[in-house]
């Protein structure tokens, strides 16, 4: 498990060290209340390696990616990116579902942001 | 020749644990010159320093190495050491094992070679070095303070109270500071007008005390014990000899738009003003800015209804240069500004207000008189939200990355004081942490909690949004309950963060006083010399050094006192022998020397200089031993090499380098 904790750090960029557990990213969130793990929770959730419940979780389909929080969080976590990244840890571990990774480096430029990859993924895998 | 000792210091385990000193001692022993060598486990104890006495005397040392912690910490004590023992305390080195090794290596081996390596250098320098003699300087009596705040006053005080001379500059129209912008005060709530103006009164009313208001200081030049210090008395358009205070001007005047300061710009003053009742001096200023006699000629109506003729429209900025032995830097805090935190709507929001504004809304001399009213339509808040640490502890460019220290305690004291003059308001607090170190502190809040039924939720807030019908709209979290809350306020409180006075930078220019990236003034040592500045010569005192409220501000206004009074209380300092010298032989007089120094220590004198039998008179560089720091930049400077460091000099260093490279 551990090593997917380390893969989803290395994927968001995020330290969740950084984190002061002040709540304004759940404060902020207009999902919060779709959630099952909060936004506050996703860094602890991190830090504790726990990831498989992160990766089963509703919230990871339920954040609009609206980067509220990592425009907010006064310590620069971004929590937003972590659960970006646990959906593409999960995504790869689907591997059939929506694009194959061998189908991605035809597509990519140096422009494209993951974010936006990772919106397209979550839209046609529905 | 030099005869060296060696000695190695094994600072308990802090040295000894990583560098092997028995090695360091055997390595010293076969340098050049070296005559002693031996390790004890602390050299800066009486023992070990009586060990280097009496190497000294057995084997008639000229020079000494200590291989130890950093110089800052003990060169002072093994100078004196070496002085006790007969040698020049120029002729001591310190080879740092500790700082710039031990602590930063964790190998054994490659520490160990470290520190010979840093021996060897040491030891390079000694033989080097030659005895110097410190000279002396004379001591002015007198201190300076920069800010009138409740901590340049009590330093004034207890400075004054000791028999010495102090000026207190403040820049705006009275001394007082933020405190006399409070109402209540933590954590007796005792008014803080009661407890302040006595002591505005007892600063003004001091033999030892001149206070310079509506002044700035605008030049410092010179060195601990000999400071000129050029102060601009800004034009006051008001004679302070003849003003009684009677105030009639205030009431005549037309010009009712500026914004009031001193009300942080909640409602407005009239151009000629005093910022509030108890000011000292009680004499009011013009704002030229806002004038209509002073911008258009015309008017003059405070001057028609002054008794005393007090009104003097020619008045022009006055500089005025004093001598001081000794400055204190205490310039305080203001707010920062919360432009960049869109979130909690204070732009958009009369009813959303700081912390600061919020005191002066319950001031009895403040814009709503002291009662507790919404700015948008005057009507008494039912429901109030507090939402601390607004930009204190942020890690990105919109706030500051420490806590602000005295929020926590201020807003229990809103709350409480809310709750008990309007016991139907309903009062949130949402919070990080609740951070009440200090004495009843705790207590404090508690009662806040039990006795007052503040309600205090664990969380932040998200934003707050401003709704039709006037109110506001608070999004925020309960971390414990894990429930977003939706609460509907009419007026929101931001413990907004605090920081040092921006124009706290040009004040450390012009003292070379060193600040840190936030701003706050360096002190010389954080545990040992809190109150001293890193600058010989200059103290702090208040916020301008840190967070700090109002008791620990006394408490260390009246420590940098007492630094002072030790300072004023000699009557001549030793200087620093460690000064440049130009060698008037390769001096070309190119005047770059000069432009470089800091200090404004090198001037020009044209000499008669006989050069190898050959007489010429030429333009050299002299230095004045007094002014000069001991910086070195002109000695990096001097093109033809002219200008050495004495104690530090080109030969010294390359040496140095040689036994470092060998
Ligand atoms: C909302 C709020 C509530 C508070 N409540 C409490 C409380 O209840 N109890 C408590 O103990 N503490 C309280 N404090 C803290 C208290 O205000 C400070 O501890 C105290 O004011 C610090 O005093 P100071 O003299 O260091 O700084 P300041 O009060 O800021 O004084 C600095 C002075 O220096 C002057 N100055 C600045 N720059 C220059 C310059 N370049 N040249 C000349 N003069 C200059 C300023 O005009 C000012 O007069 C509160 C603070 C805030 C913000
Ligand atoms: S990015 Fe996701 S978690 Fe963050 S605030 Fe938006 S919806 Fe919530
Ligand atoms: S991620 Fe940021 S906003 Fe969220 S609790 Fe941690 S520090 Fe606060
Ligand atoms: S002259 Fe200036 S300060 Fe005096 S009353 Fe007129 S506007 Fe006011
Ligand atoms: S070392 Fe040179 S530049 Fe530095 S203070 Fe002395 S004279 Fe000035």
């Amino acid at each position: 498990m551990s090593k997917q904790s380390e893969l989803i750090k290395e994927i968001s960029g995020v330290n969740p060290l950084k984190c002061m557990k002040c709540g304004k990213c759940s404060a902020s969130c207009p999902s919060f209340n779709e959630m099952d793990i909060k936004p506050h929770q996703f860094v602890s959730y991190v830090q504790n390696e726990d990831i498989e419940a992160l990766t089963q979780s509703k919230s990871l389909w339920k954040c609009l990616s609206c980067f509220a929080c990592v425009e907010r969080c006064p310590r620069g976590v971004k929590p937003g990116k972590l659960i970006d990244a646990a959906r593409q840890v999960l995504i790869r571990q689907r591997g059939q579902e929506g694009l194959t990774a061998n189908e991605i480096p035809a597509l990519l430029d140096d422009e494209t942001p993951q974010q936006l990859l990772m919106s397209a993924f979550r839209k046609y895998r529905r | 020749m030099q005869k060296i000792g060696v000695f190695v210091c094994h600072c308990g385990s802090n040295i000894a644990a990583t560098v092997d000193v028995k090695k360091v001692v055997e390595m010293a022993a076969k340098e050049q010159g070296v005559f002693h060598a031996e390790d004890y486990p602390y050299m800066c104890s009486e023992a070990g320093q009586s060990r280097i006495a009496a190497a000294v005397k057995e084997k008639g040392l000229t020079g000494i190495v200590v291989c130890s912690c950093s110089p800052r910490m003990h060169e002072a004590t093994f100078r004196k050491a070496a002085e006790r023992a007969g040698i020049n305390p120029y002729m001591v080195e310190i080879a740092n094992i500790r700082e710039h090794c031990s602590w930063i290596h964790k190998d054994m081996t490659e520490a160990t070679e470290k520190a010979v390596i840093l021996m060897r250098a040491a030891v390079a320098k000694v033989h080097l070095n030659a005895p110097l003699m410190a000279g002396e300087s004379r001591v002015t009596k007198r201190a300076l303070v920069i800010g009138g705040g409740i901590a340049g006053i009590q330093t004034a005080i207890d400075i004054a109270d000791a028999g010495y001379k102090v000026d207190i500059v403040e820049k705006t129209p009275s001394i007082g500071g933020r405190m006399s912008q409070l109402d209540k005060t933590f954590p007796t709530l005792d008014c803080s007008a009661c407890i302040l103006t006595p002591k505005m009164v007892e600063a003004a009313s001091h033999e030892n005390i001149t206070i310079h208001t509506w002044s700035e200081v605008e030049k410092v030049s010179g060195f601990v014990g000999n400071f000129t210090v050029d102060i601009r008395k800004k034009a006051r358009y008001v004679n302070m000899d003849k003003c009684t205070g009677c105030g009639v001007c205030q009431e005549k005047c037309p010009s009712k738009k500026p914004l009031n300061e001193f009300n942080r710009g909640l409602n407005t003053r009239t151009a000629i003003y005093t910022p509030f009742a108890q000011a000292i001096p009680n004499v009011p200023v013009i704002d030229a800015n806002s004038c209509i006699k002073l911008k258009t000629g015309k008017c003059g109506i405070c001057e028609k209804f002054c008794q005393v003729g007090a009104i003097d429209y020619t008045q022009k900025d006055e500089i005025i240069t004093e001598q001081y032995g000794a400055i204190v830097v205490a310039t305080g805090f203001d707010t920062i500004k919360l432009d960049k935190y869109g979130e909690y709507a204070y732009n958009e929001s009369k009813d959303v207000i700081t912390s600061l504004e919020l005191e002066r809304i319950m001031n009895a001399a403040g814009p709503t008189k002291g009662h507790l009213e919404r700015l948008s339509d005057g009507k008494a808040p039912k429901e109030i939200v507090f939402i601390q640490c607004v930009g204190s502890r942020c890690s990105d460019d919109r706030g500051k990355p420490y806590c602000s220290k005295i929020c926590c305690m201020y807003t229990a004291k809103h709350a409480m004081l809310i709750r008990d003059k309007y016991p139907d308001t309903n009062v949130t607090v949402f919070y990080i942490d609740v951070r009440t170190p200090g004495k009843n502190f705790d207590e404090f809040y508690r009662r806040a909690v039990e006795d007052y039924g503040v309600h205090y939720i664990k969380g932040q807030v998200g934003k707050v949004m401003p709704q039709a019908d006037g109110s506001l709209l608070v999004q925020g979290v309960d971390l414990l309950d894990n429930k977003q809350i939706l609460k509907k306020a009419d007026m929101v409180v931001l413990a907004t963060a605090i920081e040092p006075n921006p124009d706290v930078r040009k004040i450390a220019t012009m003292l070379t006083a060193s600040i840190d990236t936030n701003n706050f003034l360096t002190e010389a040592h954080p545990k040992l010399r809190p109150v001293e500045s890193p600058t010989a010569g200059v103290f702090l005192s208040g916020v301008c050094q840190g967070p700090k409220d109002i008791p620990e501000t006394v408490a260390q206004a009246g420590a940098a006192a007492v630094k002072v009074i030790g300072l004023l209380a000699k009557d001549k300092l030793k200087t620093n022998p460690c000064t440049a010298k130009s060698d008037e032989l390769l001096c070309n007089g190119c005047s770059q020397c000069a432009n470089v120094c800091p200090y404004g220590a090198i001037t020009y004198e044209e000499k008669l200089i006989n050069d190898h039998g050959i007489r010429r008179t030429s333009r050299v560089a002299v230095v004045n031993g007094a002014l000069c720091q001991g910086c070195g930049a002109c000695t990096v400077t001097c093109p033809s090499g002219a200008m050495d460091l004495q104690g530090f000099s080109n030969r010294q260093i390359l040496a140095e380098v040689d036994a470092i490279c060998r």
